[in-house]
């Protein structure tokens, strides 16, 4: 049961071949059994997650239930989930249980889906790896001995090893698309402001954007479309119409432009990933698609722009962390000082210290203009080379991460190689436009993620793209072999 | 660009985090790679660019004055480390 | 050496909003602890703020009270500090595009003299929360307590350019603001509760010159007396350093107001670096040229036009249109009062005459008056129409402060009519003459440029007679006659 894309659980509901009990009674027990071995989960909410599916089980009953009624899936654990302790990875919040919901669990709450659990993550969802995470690192269901990507590791992580069918996830710098990349799952950042921020805790908020992590893009399509929507309590969020996601998936394609950027194919990808993210190019020429070089000149700056800006908005954001209101406090405090001090010296690990440091760094006086003001004109100069591609292409084509997962452990003591990870996922980040990977082949049995990067808004016509790419290829369809038990 | 340990001190202290004396040689090499990192940008010409906060040029909607909160103070006071009398505690504030 | 006093002040007003600037929690003053501090307040994790309308029209209004500029685009900064009563460990405040830019108000002194104080900016800001050092828990020693219901209130921060030159002038001004404000409606105003909060950049520097000293800065001054005596003490302070060839050290000083001195924060002067940066949770907010002409429109008639007219309309000294326009209340209870009795120059005396000093004695606010205009009118109609004279009138003020009932019931109830029966009136004059031989005899006597003067013994004893309420002019007129006919 458990290798049912949300699509098919949706069918099997409706036509009565399983309850929602039955599959999130077969999905706990799968997480007990297997997660061990992952590490994807922080919080299993099994009572939770067993008196939703009978309410949905009830309301499937009585007809007219929204389409992911009886759906169970798992939140990133940086949503507030209200009476669910809420961690984002940190020590800092490890006893934090928030009486409230995040807009997007309320959505998926109204919308009747199931809540199994939240997932791992990097510390305040700062990483690339999921290793900075306080509950232990996460481990790439492909390769135990690899790492899952980050910050969403345990999402990705999750979905690849059918413990969920789905997961929410969050996207700072590359941090749904990257851990999709790796693992072999879907997972699309939409145009920032298209997905509420409300009760998601922060990282760098004019970067943090949520969006969904999935088998394939059809299920991907079914939870972004509960997840969309503004929310007047995010002042960021768009006030657009909303659509449904899953209506347009099998439009043709046919005439599609596709901007391919060289300077996503230069010095530091991977051969292999190279050649597996131009197979795919090539299956898009045959579903009618043209191919349409395109330049993204300022693509180098792009990391180092985010990690100015990133850092400088997350010191802030961070502040609140301080022991009086919420979350740990160290013991016996001498001092005011004393307590900020080593409750923020002692609460936060060493990645989230770091960051910390640095954005205050960008934002103290005497620096200011020389990093933080220039890196904003940066990032206008980074959105302008977008603006200018998209005149000439509907979509941008490339490679989501510069190689397949690397081993635990590899890069912890090298931030600045962790950085380069994703040096193909910032860009879009810092310019606020969509983008997604999908699976795309496997390289030493590891999977390679192919990045779309969509105008903004066009979030509908990546996943009818992505969808088309699906219907002709079966690479989203590998599991990991560790993921099927004896 | 190496960061002496000193700026990584001040850097410390204003934003509260305590940082052992055993760790701070490795903090400041850490963060001189990061520094090192993003002065990359100082090698482009932005003159006449206007800094970008927000990635789309979206204005600010407000909001209609209205009460729409009640009192939860007990639900929020429950999760603070030390409260008392409907008030968090925190080491003497002096003035 | 002549010494000159340079003052600059940052005046923060509370608005009078209902809810919060970033949040739906209510203002409302007084409140138990934390009642009032919702989960955008408290800066709960994953919370955001969302900016109050009113907040920027409060603000836009007071701009336009100011002949200031108008900020079309404003932008929210984050002011990063630690401090236990700012639970975000920022306050969103504006820096680089404020909200009100720079503009001028006229201040009147004492002296009936006016000067222009210029505007640097007014910025909108969300205020702290508190802190409670004098409680003791029981849970632990040498804690404080922290009350987060005013976190998040919105202020208008005003600062002023280094423009006054006397704490009298300094006073001036905060008046002025204050009574800006009030005409307005954004706020309360009132500084015992904390709506109006003043700091103090004070310096000195000798007559002539042109280079500002060194200062300091006095924070939280709460009231206008207070204004005036931290700026006079904090300026002598700097002049006898001066003086002894000492230097001024840059510093935030607080007022003692039991010692009358000011002392120096130790604990504020931690070198702060405060990285302003653009707020990424809020976006930069634009107001169109039809919504600020349209609040321009909606202004009331502010403390200086208000003054004016009632010089031309009413015919009020200077000093009575002044004092009358301070406060909005005020202005609108002499207009009531003037309307009703037809009598202006009566009802501006009354006002800052018995009024004032009921007030004042009672502290009670002009809108607490125990005696209405509506009765205050009454009562001047009484004196118009020689009902009562102006001494009985006194009396009945009094009653109806007491809760007595308008003028009419009170002259009525009393039987404090005033005589003025010819007849009756000559036969008290007749019976004191009579009674009075040796006083006539010495007025007939006496140098007829000393008599006038001499006659107040008689008029006495016939107010004395008629317990008070024989008209005096016929008391005068009656008794002339009588002892000129005696000569």
């Amino acid at each position: 049961m458990h290798q049912l894309t949300i699509a098919e659980i949706i069918r099997g509901l409706r036509d009565k071949q399983f309850s929602s009990v039955e599959i999130t009674r077969h999905l706990l027990d799968r997480i007990q059994q297997l997660d061990g071995n992952y590490n994807s989960f922080i919080t299993v909410t099994e009572e939770l997650a067993m008196t939703q599916a009978a309410a949905a089980d009830e309301r499937l009953s009585k007809g007219e239930a929204p389409a992911l009624c009886g759906v169970p899936i798992a939140h990133k654990d940086i949503f507030c989930t209200s009476g669910v302790r809420t961690s984002c990875g940190s020590k800092m919040l490890d006893n934090f249980v928030p009486p409230y919901d995040a807009t997007v669990v309320e959505n998926f709450n109204a919308a009747s889906a199931v809540t199994l659990g939240k997932t791992n993550m990097d510390e305040f969802a700062m990483g690339s790896s999921n290793e900075t995470s306080f509950y232990g690192p996460v481990r790439n269901p492909w390769n135990t001995d690899c790492v899952p990507g980050g910050s969403s590791g345990g999402s990705a992580a999750a979905v690849a090893a059918q413990l969920a069918p789905g997961t929410t996830a969050t996207d700072t710098g590359g941090s749904i698309r990257q851990p999709a990349a790796l693992t072999n799952t879907t997972g699309l950042k939409p145009t920032y402001g298209r997905v509420s921020r409300w009760g998601m805790i922060a990282f760098a908020s004019s970067l943090d954007q949520a969006g969904p992590i999935a088998r394939n893009a059809e299920d991907a399509a079914y939870l972004l479309s509960a997840m969309v929507g503004h929310d007047p309590k995010d002042s960021t969020s768009l006030n657009r119409p909303v659509q449904d996601y899953t209506l347009n998936l099998n439009d043709s394609i046919a005439g599609l432009k596709i901007g391919v950027p060289k300077e996503y194919f230069g010095e530091g990808l991977n051969a292999d990933t190279a050649a597996r993210v131009q197979d795919a190019l090539k299956e898009f020429e045959k579903l009618g698609a043209e191919l349409v070089e395109v330049s993204l000149p300022h693509t180098d700056l792009a990391v180092p722009a985010y990690y100015v800006i990133a850092p400088a908005e997350a010191s802030a954001n961070l502040s609140r962390f301080d022991g009086v209101r919420y979350g740990y406090r160290c013991e016996d405090p001498q001092d005011l000082r004393d307590l900020y001090m080593r409750s923020r010296g002692e609460g936060f690990g060493d990645e989230v210290q770091r960051r910390i440091l640095v954005g205050t760094y960008a934002l103290s006086a005497g620096y200011y203009d020389a990093y933080y003001n220039k890196a904003q004109q940066v990032r206008r100069l980074i959105k302008q080379d977008f603006v200018q591609a998209f005149e000439k292409v509907d979509v941008i084509m490339g490679p989501t991460s510069p190689s397949p997962a690397f081993a635990l452990g590899a890069k912890k003591a090298d931030p600045v190689a962790m950085y380069l990870e994703d040096i193909y996922t910032i860009a879009t980040n810092l310019a606020g436009l969509p983008g997604m990977s999908l699976p795309c082949g496997l390289v030493n049995n590891l999977p390679v993620g192919l990045q779309i990067i969509g105008n903004y808004l066009d979030e509908a016509r990546m996943l009818n793209v992505a969808h088309q790419y699906q219907q002709v290829t079966d690479w989203h369809q590998q599991f990991a072999s560790s993921a099927s038990p004896a | 660009m190496a960061v002496d340990t000193q700026t990584v001190e001040k850097l410390a202290e204003l934003a509260r985090i305590a940082i052992s004396t055993e760790t701070i040689d490795e903090v400041s090499n850490r963060l001189g790679e990061v520094l090192q990192l993003v002065d990359q940008l100082q090698a482009v010409s932005t003159e006449g660019v206007a800094p970008m906060a927000h990635p789309l040029d979206e204005e600010q909607v407000l909001r209609a004055d209205e009460v729409t909160e009640s009192d939860r103070r007990e639900e929020f006071l429950q999760l603070a480390p030390q409260s008392e009398e409907g008030l968090y505690l925190v080491p003497k504030v002096i003035d | 050496m002549e010494w000159e006093i340079v003052i600059g002040l940052e005046v923060h007003v509370q608005l009078s909003t209902k809810s919060k600037l970033f949040s739906g929690a209510s203002t409302q003053f007084g409140a138990a602890p934390n009642t009032q501090a919702c989960a955008i307040d408290l800066a709960m994790p994953g919370t955001l703020p969302v900016p109050n309308a009113e907040a920027f029209r409060s603000a836009v209004m007071f701009g336009l009270a100011m002949n200031a500029e108008i900020g079309k685009r404003s932008v929210f900064e984050r002011k990063n500090y630690f401090y236990p009563d700012l639970p975000k460990g920022y306050q969103t405040t504006q820096l680089a595009e404020p909200i009100v830019g720079p503009g001028e108000i006229e201040i009147h002194l004492e002296d009936g003299s006016s000067k222009t104080v210029r505007l640097h900016h007014a910025h909108l800001e969300e205020d702290a929360g508190k802190s409670l050092h004098e409680a003791v828990f029981e849970s632990g020693h040498g804690m404080s307590g922290i009350d987060l219901n005013r976190a998040g209130t919105p202020l208008i921060e005003i600062v002023s350019e280094p423009d006054m030159r006397s704490a009298a002038e300094a006073v001036a001004y905060l008046k002025k603001i204050h009574s800006i404000v009030t005409y307005l409606g954004i706020s309360d105003g009132d500084m015992s509760q904390g709506s109006m909060r003043c700091d103090a950049n004070v310096s000195v520097r000798l007559k002539g010159e042109e280079k500002l000293g060194t200062r300091t800065e006095l924070k939280n001054i709460n009231s206008f007396r207070f204004v005036e005596r931290a700026i006079k003490v904090e300026a002598e302070r700097q002049i006898d350093i001066l003086e002894d060839g000492g230097s001024i050290v840059q510093e935030t000083r607080l007022y003692d107001a039991d010692k009358n001195e000011t002392r120096s924060m130790r604990s504020k002067e931690v070198a702060n670096d405060y990285r302003y940066f653009p707020c990424p949770d809020l976006l930069p907010v634009v107001l169109s040229d039809d919504y600020v002409e349209q609040l321009r429109n909606e202004l009331p008639e502010l403390p200086d036009a208000k003054a004016a007219r009632l010089r031309d309309e009413y015919k009020l000294s200077a000093y009575d249109a002044d004092l009358l326009t301070q406060e909005r209340a005020t202005a609108d209870y002499f207009e009531t009062v003037a309307k009703a009795c037809g009598e202006a120059k009566l009802a501006a005396n009354w006002m800052t005459g018995e009024l004032a000093a009921l007030l004042n004695r009672e502290e009670l606010s002009i809108g607490q008056s125990p005696v209405s205009a509506e009765q205050l009118a009454g009562l001047i109609l009484r004196i118009k129409d020689n009902t009562i004279s102006s001494k009985i009138a006194k009396q009945v003020f009094e009653a109806m402060a007491n809760g007595e009932g308008d003028a009419d019931t009170v002259i009525e109830k009393r039987g404090l009519k005033q005589v003025s029966d010819t007849g009756a009136i000559e036969q008290m004059v007749d019976d004191v003459i009579a009674a009075s031989a040796a006083q006539v005899d010495n007025y007939r006597n006496a140098d007829e440029a000393k008599r006038p003067k001499m006659m107040g013994y008689f008029v006495g004893q016939i107010m004395k007679a008629s317990k008070g309420q024989a008209n005096p002019q016929m008391i005068n007129k009656i008794l002339k006659e009588k002892l000129d006919a005696l000569l």
